[in-house]
Parts: C-alpha cells; structure tokens; sequence
C-alpha cells in the first residue's frame, strides 16, 4: 500500500556507522584535500542537516569533534570556519597512519598472493605511472 | 532542564490484556526521537496517553511539565497526528481549506504560510471536503496541520497512510528543514525505520508494551556487525564473543556479532578473508525487537545462538 520501501539518498553516509563521524570524516577530507581552504566558512549545521537529510544535532555533534581537534573555530555570530594550520596537521596526522591502514595490508595481501618485495614495488612503480605520469 | 515528556511506570492494561508494561523514559526537549516497533506492539496507546487521549491503568506522566489529562493549557502547546485521522465534518461539508482554519485558530504557533506551502507540495485539493479525500491526501492533511501547527511537542503516529515514496520523502525533509529553523519536541512512530533513521536523534524500541532499547541513534548504528565467509573462519572469529544470529549454507556462513570491532577484530577479519558488514538502525533494531528475553537500556541483547 505504502508502495515500494523508500532507502533516502543521505548524498553518501552510511547507516552502518555513526553519522556524525561520518560528518566529522567528510569535513576533515575536505580540508585535508584543500577544497575547504583556511579561513572559509564550514557549511551550517543546518546546511549540512538538509544536504545529508539528518538531525541537525547530528551535524552539530560532526562539527563538534573537528573544533575539539581545533581543525575549525567559531567566530561569534558569523559562524565555524577552517583554523589555521588545519591541512597541515591533518596531512601529517594521515601520513602517519598510512602505513597502519594501507601498507600493512598491501604486504599482507602480496605476500598471500607470492608476490615478493621487488615485485610489488615495481607494481606500485608502474601504477604511479600510470595515474600521474609521474615519477614515484 | 524540565524533560519535554516524562513517563514512569506507565501501565495500560485492556481487560487484563497489557498493552504497556511499566514504561518509562524521559524525552529531553528540542529532539526528533523515534517511537520504533512492530504494529500491535504499543506505539498508538503510548502516544494516545501522552496527547491526553487516554488515561494509563498506573503509573505517571508529565508533558511539558504538565499532566496531559488534567491542563486544558497543554493542548495547545501539543498536536497529535495519527494515521487515518478522522476530522470534524459538519454534515460533510467540512473542506481541507476549513481544517486548516479550524487549526489556525486553535494552535497560537501556527504559520499559514508554512501551510499553504506545504499543502501545495504535496498536491492537496483544499477545496475537497475531507471526507472526499482519498487515504493519501487525508494523511497529508495531517501532515501539513502537524507541522504548520509549530506545537511545542510534536506527536506522529505513522502518519503516512496511502503516501507514495516521493511525498513520504517530502515529508521527511519538510520536516527536518522546518525543525532545523522552529526547533521543538518530536516524537515519531514508525515502523519505516529506514526511511527516517537519518531524522532520528534517538530511538525507543518498544515491543509487546514493553520498552526493549532506548538509546542515541547514533550508539546504535554499527552497534552489531555481520561477519560472513567460511564456516570454519566464522567460528574461529566468533569463538567468546556475543552472536544474535547465524545462518549457514553449505562451507559458508554468516553471523551477526554484537559490539563494535576495533583496528585489531578488522585485521582479524581480513587475515581470515572474511566480509564484515555493518548492520544499519533498522537491522539492529529488528535483531533486538526479535530477542526473546527483554534487555536494559542501552546496547545489551542477550545471546540466542552460541558456537
């Protein structure tokens, strides 16, 4: 009666995990990739509420985990923007755990799969080349 | 802070059928939370006796400071929205245009605006009288008095009836916007959980009169994860640890473990090539409602199946 079930499109966030770390992760990419440079405004909570279809306490609580980690401030009656510095610590913060989240399980994988250590670094090689045409 | 709705030991009990068993909560105000179960499982007797509708066998409640039955002062501070909501009609006569004036005079909140805008998103004939109207446009009828009314707490109780998904999804974000600029107390029963887990800031499960879960939507996303692959790799991963269920197809198997897994359970997983998957609100939710024994607040469900 009610038709078919509605699955509402929250533009990417999963429903398996914690939405406002979600919230929280999807802000710090941005500044981590530039596209919310130093000193612009971070979107609402409001904003972000209605693109991602979610309580707004929700996004409240996502904006409220990166000014704990000082990545954003609030400026009184304008609103949350990008601190100082933020890109910088979060590139160093994500370089460290690189090894943790990628190569570790890249080596693991290769060497299940025989591939030793030359090999795989000639793969890795050959892949830099390939998607940046540029020398590792 | 006052809670917006309190409830202690609330019993209703129908000729010795009980149909709420000792619930008790408190509702903060300026929240969305979600009423969730199964039909028959005590949704509509709960909000009935917070509107004031009804009266609970024991126990106590408040509403805005108030008890519902007795403060003439609290119904207009309070709109309660049902599915299948029967209107005054007057001989018949009575239109959607009339309901909406009618609400305007009784709610002091009310925005005419909001409710003309409203109206006309989701197609309503406010010229129609209402019991012309089809199971759909009436439940939008609701909608839109239930939003435009701005009422300090905000009572839906499945009030979709005939919806189709696009104007269920209108809904949902025409209540989210209008929340996020008029914030106030909402209370939501469901039985679409999916549809409107993103909306909810917390979530009451109630099943057979009885609350079985009330905790921040947020804990309960993730809250289980379902880990499937080789028979013998789930066991090994499961061995010591709570499963709410486990279902097997010849070497291959699929479990549902409780907790959340750290860093260490993931590289476990990974080395026994295992697929892990979150389960959603909705899938903890219906795991937990289908637990036989009742569980305390928070995120504790009694082990069904063991290794």
């Amino acid at each position: 009666m009610e038709g078919a079930g509605l699955v509402p499109d929250m533009a990417g966030l999963e429903d398996g995990a914690p939405l406002f770390v979600q919230i929280a992760e999807r802000l710090a990419d941005e500044i981590a990739d530039g596209s919310l440079a130093e000193g612009e405004r971070v979107p609402s909570t409001n904003e972000l509420a209605a693109y991602y279809r979610i309580n707004p306490a929700t996004a409240a609580k996502g904006i409220g985990m990166l000014t704990d980690e000082g990545l954003v401030e609030k400026r009184r009656g304008i609103g949350m923007f990008v601190a100082g510095g933020a890109r910088a610590r979060l590139l160093a913060e994500r370089r460290k755990r690189f090894a943790e989240r990628f190569v570790e399980p890249l080596v693991a994988e290769a060497s299940r799969l025989g591939i030793n250590a030359d090999e795989l670094t000639g793969m890795i090689r050959e892949s830099s080349y390939t998607q940046k045409g540029t020398r590792p | 802070m006052t809670p917006a709705i309190s409830v202690a030991g609330l019993t209703r009990r129908y000729r010795g059928q009980l149909a709420l068993d000792q619930v008790s909560f408190d509702i903060e105000p300026g929240s969305i939370t979600g009423l969730l179960g199964r039909n028959g499982a005590g949704k509509t007797t709960l909000l009935r006796i917070i509107a004031g509708q009804e009266f609970p066998s024991a126990g106590s409640l408040t509403v805005l400071g108030a008890a519902p039955t007795t403060d003439d002062h609290l119904l207009s501070r309070m709109v309660f929205i049902r599915e299948d909501q029967l209107y005054p009609q007057y001989g018949g006569r009575f239109t959607a245009r009339h309901t909406l004036r009618a609400a305007s005079w009784f709610y002091p909140n009310w925005d005419a605006d909001l409710a003309f805008a409203l109206a006309a998103d989701f197609g309503l004939p406010l010229n129609r009288r209402v019991m012309r109207l089809s199971r759909g446009m009436r439940s939008a009828l609701g909608i839109v008095v239930g939003l435009a009314a701005r009422a300090d707490v905000t009572l839906f109780d499945e009030p979709y009836a005939g919806l189709d998904p696009v104007a269920r999804q209108m809904f949902y974000d025409r209540l989210l916007a209008d929340y996020a600029e008029h914030p106030r107390t909402v209370l939501l029963s469901t039985h679409l959980i999916d549809e409107a887990a993103g909306l909810l800031e917390r979530v009451l499960v109630i099943d057979r009169g009885t609350i079985i879960l009330d905790a921040a939507a947020d804990d309960v996303r993730g809250a289980a994860t379902s880990v499937s692959g080789t028979v013998i790799a789930v066991q090994e991963f499961t061995a010591g640890r709570t499963v709410w269920d486990r279902r097997r197809v010849g070497s291959q198997e699929s479990a549902v473990v409780a907790g959340a897994l750290d860093d260490t359970d993931r590289a476990r997983a990974t080395a026994l090539h295992l697929h892990l998957e979150p389960l959603s609100l909705q899938q903890v939710v219906v795991h937990t409602a289908s637990a036989t024994a009742v569980s305390q607040p928070g995120m504790h469900t009694p082990e069904r199946t063991s290794a």
